[in-house]
């Protein structure tokens, strides 16, 4: 961490996938985060036309001072994608040799279902990430997250993988920003949620 | 106190803060939030209007009687209230007046892209800008000091990436105490009525009021020098300002937060002290065209593009292409070759009430004039219903001039219950009275859907949450004259159909209320209930593809005569509306009453 220290360059935070999967709640939490360790933050959402089933992307940028709420193309330290295609669609968003956190889950979209279009495969995921970077994890948020009893709690998973790469946030922080940004009966599942992703990363290095 | 919060956020805050005590809105992507942030704050009065100008007509009110007062809007809302902006220029106030308008640049969800500080230079209003949400939050007071001060509304003007980007606020928390008595209305009929010969008098006392505003500008701490390196100097404004600083730290900047009126001096002294002069704006050269104006050599959009968003991706890359930075200032970008990635256009939800009524109308062979809501998204394919759609409110009237120009067709026209009451409602009378055979639908889903479920005079519920009157589409239309009027359920296709055709039969002015609630509504969340796609009966025919759900997908398993795949329905998606149920002629997909049958049977 101390090469690229967060005093010169910020660190961004791209976040993609479908409306209706929980994007915006993530970066809700990933920019608590940022902003308890003491960091400047900024966040930037698109709102698109649809409430269910379009394209969503959010931005959360943390440093010492900030001032674009955008991250440029090519800007992207870490690349959270809810969903796989959406994972290749914003794919040149990433520093190149920055780090793509993959959910395998696929939400097939109306030109695929009615047979126009293909889904890629994850064999052509993996090629066309590779390009960008090694640093490439698939996630098994959806899996992990329906042992957990709920779904939807995916996206907390999803954290959990992303705090393993950042090892200077303390495990409390990331624990508090949840439990205050989840409803609060939810709050334990949740912290399960980020815990299981968390250990997934562990296991695989 | 600091918190982390949107420009939308802290507008409402700012306005609080500042004693705003009467605030009215339209919905309207990206300012909604404004609203629905300060409604539920103490000791204020707020409401969601029928239109823009009405809503502005209403905040100008309650500065005439000394409240202050905001009115909040979409850029292309302003074009409806446009009117009202003029007038309330040559009139001025008795009390603040801040007019918050967000544009959209790069139409995230707008059907153009106007830059709004020309009506600000249009309407002689002058326009602050903001460059995140402390500038936000602090220039709603500045703004009204300033209507206050030299007696005229002035414009706040926001863009999408400062409305829906979140960064600290320091708040104060607290507010100016409320007046105890109230005070007379003051009456000044010079001022406040604008016969033409009032107007007249008034125009120069506007006119001294820009000027006398330009001075004020040479001295407004907003615009700011920032004197670094002196080969360069930007100009910079908004959000843009930003991308500027992040891109050039080193440069010497001229932030203007008031674009209108420009400081001269200001400008003057700024070109005067650095080599080469840029502006960095989005949208419009209009910064570039008052400096220009000046006399002063300037760059701008022969460098940075009109059109879209900028970022600081755009700014690097034709600060290179200029000679402004060396190619090695470029970020390293991996662009890999994906081949053809199915797009993910946004799309009617699962379960959509309007995809019924729309499917119907396709299935009938109708051109439909639409209108600004959900279900414009119905234009797409496969459902492909709709076919016209140019601002809200404007489906009637062109249907009803296509009709009065005679085509061998009938069209028809759609719009939403909120768009109905905001500009839709003059265009039925319209109909009515000059007699077209027009056919309406309202896609009545009881609420303002695509911003996020806003109530309107059709739902019995204010913005702050008080029951009141219900308006009835159906009373209303035989109030105008319309004596063909039918009520359906939009889920109900047969029914659609049927009254579809009945109108289409009669040779005269009609309405079809094709009601349901929206989806998303939480009362419509608790009825969801996943169909299935009984896969022995279905061959693969594709029927059901062609409504455009999401829910309904293509399964593994092929048909063994038609080799086709058949039909599955996504358990996560689906609704349980029943649309595909009742378009499938080979009863594949169960209805929810088969559903509860089967498990009922089963246990
Ligand atoms: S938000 Fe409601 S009205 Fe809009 S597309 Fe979704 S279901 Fe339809
Ligand atoms: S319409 Fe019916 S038979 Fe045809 S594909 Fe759909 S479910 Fe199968
Ligand atoms: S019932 Fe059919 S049309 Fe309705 S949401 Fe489910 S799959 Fe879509």
């Amino acid at each position: 961490m101390s090469e690229r220290s967060t005093e010169q360059t910020p660190i961004n935070f791209l976040l993609a996938g479908v409306g209706g999967q929980g994007t915006i709640l993530a970066s809700d939490i990933l920019a608590a985060v940022g902003l308890s360790i003491g960091h400047d933050v900024k966040k930037s959402e698109v709102h698109g036309m649809a409430q269910r089933g379009g394209s969503v992307t959010s931005q959360v940028r943390w440093a010492d001072k900030v001032y674009s709420p955008l991250i440029g193309l090519g800007e992207a330290d870490f690349f959270l994608a809810f969903e796989k295609l959406e994972a290749l669609r914003h794919i040149e968003m990433l520093r190149p040799g920055g780090t793509v956190l993959v959910n395998d889950y696929a939400i097939p979209p109306l030109s695929v279902s009615s047979g126009n279009d293909d889904y890629p495969d994850n064999a052509r995921i993996e090629r066309i990430l590779s390009a960008v970077t090694t640093r490439y994890y698939w996630v098994p948020a959806i899996a992990l997250a329906e042992s957990l009893g709920n779904a939807r709690v995916n996206n907390v998973v999803l954290l959990g993988a992303l705090s393993h790469f950042l090892p200077h946030v303390p495990l409390a922080v990331w624990l508090e920003s949840v439990r205050e940004r989840v409803p609060q009966r939810f709050a334990d599942l949740n912290e399960r949620a980020f815990l299981a992703g968390r250990e997934a990363m562990e296991k695989d290095r | 106190m600091k918190r982390f919060l949107s420009g939308n956020e802290a507008v409402a805050w700012g306005a609080w803060e500042s004693g705003v005590h009467v605030a009215a809105a339209y919905p309207g992507t990206p300012s909604t939030e404004i609203l629905e942030t300060f409604a539920p704050m103490p000791d204020v009065y707020a409401e969601w209007s029928p239109n823009e100008k009405v809503a502005l007509d209403v905040a100008v009110g309650a500065a005439y009687a000394g409240s202050r007062a905001m009115a909040v809007m979409k850029h292309v809302g302003l074009n409806v209230a446009a009117d009202s902006f003029f007038y309330a220029s040559m009139t001025g106030l008795e009390a603040g007046l801040v007019i918050v308008n967000a544009d959209d640049p790069f139409m995230h969800s707008s059907q153009n892209e106007q830059d709004n500080r020309r009506y600000a230079k249009f309407a002689r209003i002058p326009c602050l800008e903001p460059s995140d949400s402390q500038e936000a939050h602090d220039l709603v007071g500045v703004a009204l000091d300033i209507s206050e001060q030299f007696d005229t509304p002035v414009m706040l003007r926001l863009t999408t990436r400062i409305s829906h980007s979140s960064s600290l606020v320091e708040l104060q928390g607290v507010r100016p105490p409320a007046r105890t008595e109230k005070p007379p209305y003051r009456i000044d009929t010079t001022k406040y009525v604008m016969v033409p010969g009032n107007a007249r008098r008034r125009h120069p006392v506007i006119e001294e009021r820009v000027t006398k505003l330009a001075q004020f500008a040479e001295t407004f701490p907003y615009n700011r020098m920032e004197l670094k390196d002196r080969a360069l100097g930007i100009v910079s404004n908004g959000v843009a300002y930003q991308y500027a600083r992040e891109v050039f730290p080193e440069a010497s900047m001229l932030k203007l937060g008031m674009t209108y009126p420009v400081p001269a001096k200001m400008l003057r002294e700024f070109a005067s002290q650095v080599e080469r002069l840029i502006v960095i704006e989005e949208l419009d050269p209009f910064l570039e065209e008052e400096i220009r104006l000046l006399g002063i050599a300037v760059e701008g959009k022969s460098i940075f593009p009109i059109c879209g968003e900028l970022d600081q991706q755009v700014v690097r890359e034709c600060a290179i292409k200029a000679g402004l930075l060396p190619p090695s200032a470029r970020v390293p970008v991996v662009t890999p070759e994906k081949g053809p990635l199915p797009s993910r256009p946004p799309i009617l939800c699962p379960g959509c009430p309007h995809r019924g009524t729309l499917y119907v109308a396709k299935k009938l062979g109708l051109v439909v004039n639409g209108d600004i809501g959900c279900y414009t998204l119905a234009f797409q394919p496969p459902l492909g219903a709709l076919h016209t759609c140019g601002c809200m409110g404007a489906s009637i009237g062109v249907a009803h001039g296509v009709a009065k120009a005679g085509i061998a067709q009938r069209n028809i026209a759609a719009l939403g219950d909120s768009t109905f009451f905001h500009t839709g409602m003059p265009a039925l009378l319209n109909v009515a009275y000059n007699r077209s055979n027009v056919t309406t639908i309202i896609l009545d889903n009881r609420t303002t859907a695509m911003t996020g479920h806003q109530q309107h005079p059709g739902t019995g519920r204010t913005l702050q949450g008080r029951e009141t009157v219900q308006v009835e589409f159906e009373a209303l239309a035989h109030a105008m004259g319309i004596q063909r009027v039918h009520t359906v359920d939009a889920y109900d296709l047969k029914a659609v159909e049927a009254a579809l055709k009945d109108c289409l039969e009669a040779d005269e002015p009609a309405l079809i209320v094709a009601r349901r609630e929206c989806a998303l509504m939480p009362e419509a969340r608790k009825q969801w209930m996943p169909l299935q796609v009984n896969a022995e009966r279905c061959n693969g025919c594709g029927l059901c593809f062609r409504i455009g759900c999401p829910a309904v997908v293509k399964s593994g398993e092929l048909d063994a005569k038609t080799g086709r795949p058949k039909a599955r329905i996504d358990p996560l998606l689906c609704t349980g509306c029943e649309i595909c149920a009742q378009v499938c002629t080979r009863r594949a997909i169960l209805f929810r009453h088969q559903l509860i049958e089967n498990k009922e049977q089963q246990q």
